[in-house]
C-alpha cells in the first residue's frame, strides 16, 4: 500500500508545501501592484518600493513559520 | 544508482568548539567566531567612518553613504521626523551587524550564517523589544502606552474586548517571534540551499554517466550564492526596518 508507507518526513513536506501556496500568491499579487503602482507613479517609486519590502515582510513570515514547522514534523 | 548522502540538519548547523575550548562555558566555535568578526566589521565602520574630510574618500564615502541610508530609508518613512540622538546609530548598527552576521554565509572557509541558530536573531528580536516597548512606555506613560497600544483609534464600543485581546496577542507575543523567526528561517533556507546545490554537485563529479548533469547543480550553486547575497542585505534592511515600524507606532501621537 502506497499510503501506509507516508512517512513523518513526506507528510511534512507535503504540508509545507501546500503552506507555501497562500503566501506565494500573496507575494505575487502584492509585488505586481507595486510594480504597477511604480510605473503610474515613478515619483512616488521610493514609497512604494519602503511599502513593498515591508508588505513582504509581513507575508513571507507565513511561509517561512511554515518552513521552521517543517523542520519540526520532521521529528 | 546516484548515491546522496544529505547530512542531516544537525550536522549542516553545528559546529565543535574549537581546540582547546570544547565543552567549556566559553566554548568557541565558527558561530561564535562569526559573531566577533561582525562585532569588529561594524566597529571599524564607525571608527574609519569618523574621518570629518570635506571631500570624503573610502571608509569615509561608505559610512556616509550608510548614514544617509539609514536616515532616508530606514527613519524618514517608519518614523518621521526623529530627535532622538541615539536611534541613527543604534539602527546603523543594528543594520551592519546583521549584515555581516549573514554575509558570513558566502564568504569561503567560514561559510556560515550566524543568524542560522536562532540564538541571535532571538536575542536581537528581544533587545528591539526591550527598546521600543520601554520607549513607548516612556513616552506615553504605563497606563497612556497601554491604552495607546491596546485600543486603536475609531473601534466601537461593543468590540474593545475583542480588539484588545487580539491587539495584546499581536503587539506583546507574536511580534517578537515572528520579528526572530524571519530572520532565522530565511538564513536557514538560505544554507541549506546551498549546501543541498553543493551535495548534489560533489554527487555528480564521481557519478558515472550522470556527470552530464553536473552543470546544472553547479551553475545553481553559483546562482544561489549570488541570491544569497542579496538575501543577506535585504534581510538586514527588513529587520531594521521592522524595528523602525515597531519603533514608530509605539511612539507615534496621532489618532
Amino acid at each position: 500500500m502506497l499510503l501506509a508507507e507516508i512517512t513523518d518526513t513526506g507528510l511534512a513536506a507535503i504540508c509545507y508545501g501546500l503552506g507555501a501556496i497562500g503566501p506565494g500568491i500573496g507575494i505575487g499579487y502584492l509585488v505586481g501592484q507595486s510594480v504597477q503602482a511604480m510605473a503610474r507613479q515613478p515619483e512616488a517609486a521610493g514609497m512604494v518600493r519602503t511599502t513593498m519590502f515591508l508588505g513582504i515582510a509581513f507575508v513571507e513570515a507565513l511561509a517561512l513559520i511554515g518552513f521552521v514547522v517543517f523542520f519540526l514534523g520532521q521529528g | 544508482m546516484l548515491a546522496l548522502h544529505f547530512p542531516p540538519l544537525g550536522h549542516i548547523v553545528d559546529w565543535p568548539g574549537f581546540a582547546g575550548t570544547e565543552g567549556a562555558w566559553y566554548e568557541v566555535n565558527k558561530v561564535v567566531l562569526v559573531y566577533f568578526f561582525a562585532v569588529v566589521l561594524t566597529g571599524l565602520i564607525f571608527v574609519l567612518g569618523n574621518k570629518k574630510q570635506l571631500i570624503p574618500t573610502g571608509a569615509q564615502n561608505l559610512a556616509e553613504i550608510s548614514v544617509e541610508f539609514v536616515e532616508q530609508q530606514l527613519i524618514e518613512p517608519t518614523i518621521g521626523h526623529n530627535e532622538r540622538k541615539w536611534l541613527p546609530p543604534f539602527m546603523l548598527s543594528l543594520f551592519f551587524y546583521i549584515f555581516f552576521t549573514n554575509i558570513f554565509e558566502i564568504i569561503p572557509v567560514i561559510q556560515m550564517p550566524a543568524n542560522a541558530r536562532i540564538a541571535l536573531p532571538m536575542f536581537l528580536a528581544l533587545l528591539c523589544y526591550v527598546i521600543y516597548h520601554g520607549a513607548g512606555f516612556k513616552e506615553h506613560g504605563p497606563i497612556g502606552y497601554l491604552k495607546h497600544a491596546l485600543i486603536p483609534p475609531g473601534v466601537p464600543v461593543a468590540m474593545l474586548p475583542l480588539v484588545m485581546v487580539i491587539e495584546l496577542v499581536s503587539k506583546f507575543l507574536v511580534q517578537p517571534f515572528s520579528h526572530t523567526v524571519r530572520l532565522f528561517a530565511n538564513l536557514l533556507a538560505g544554507h541549506i540551499l546551498l549546501v543541498t546545490f553543493a551535495v548534489l554537485s560533489a554527487g555528480l563529479w564521481t557519478a558515472k554517466w550522470y556527470a552530464v548533469f553536473l552543470p546544472l547543480p553547479a551553475f545553481a550553486v553559483i546562482f544561489f550564492t549570488a541570491f544569497e547575497l542579496m538575501v543577506s542585505f535585504l534581510q538586514a534592511y527588513v529587520f531594521t526596518l521592522l524595528f523602525g515600524v515597531y519603533f514608530g507606532s509605539a511612539v507615534s501621537h496621532e489618532h
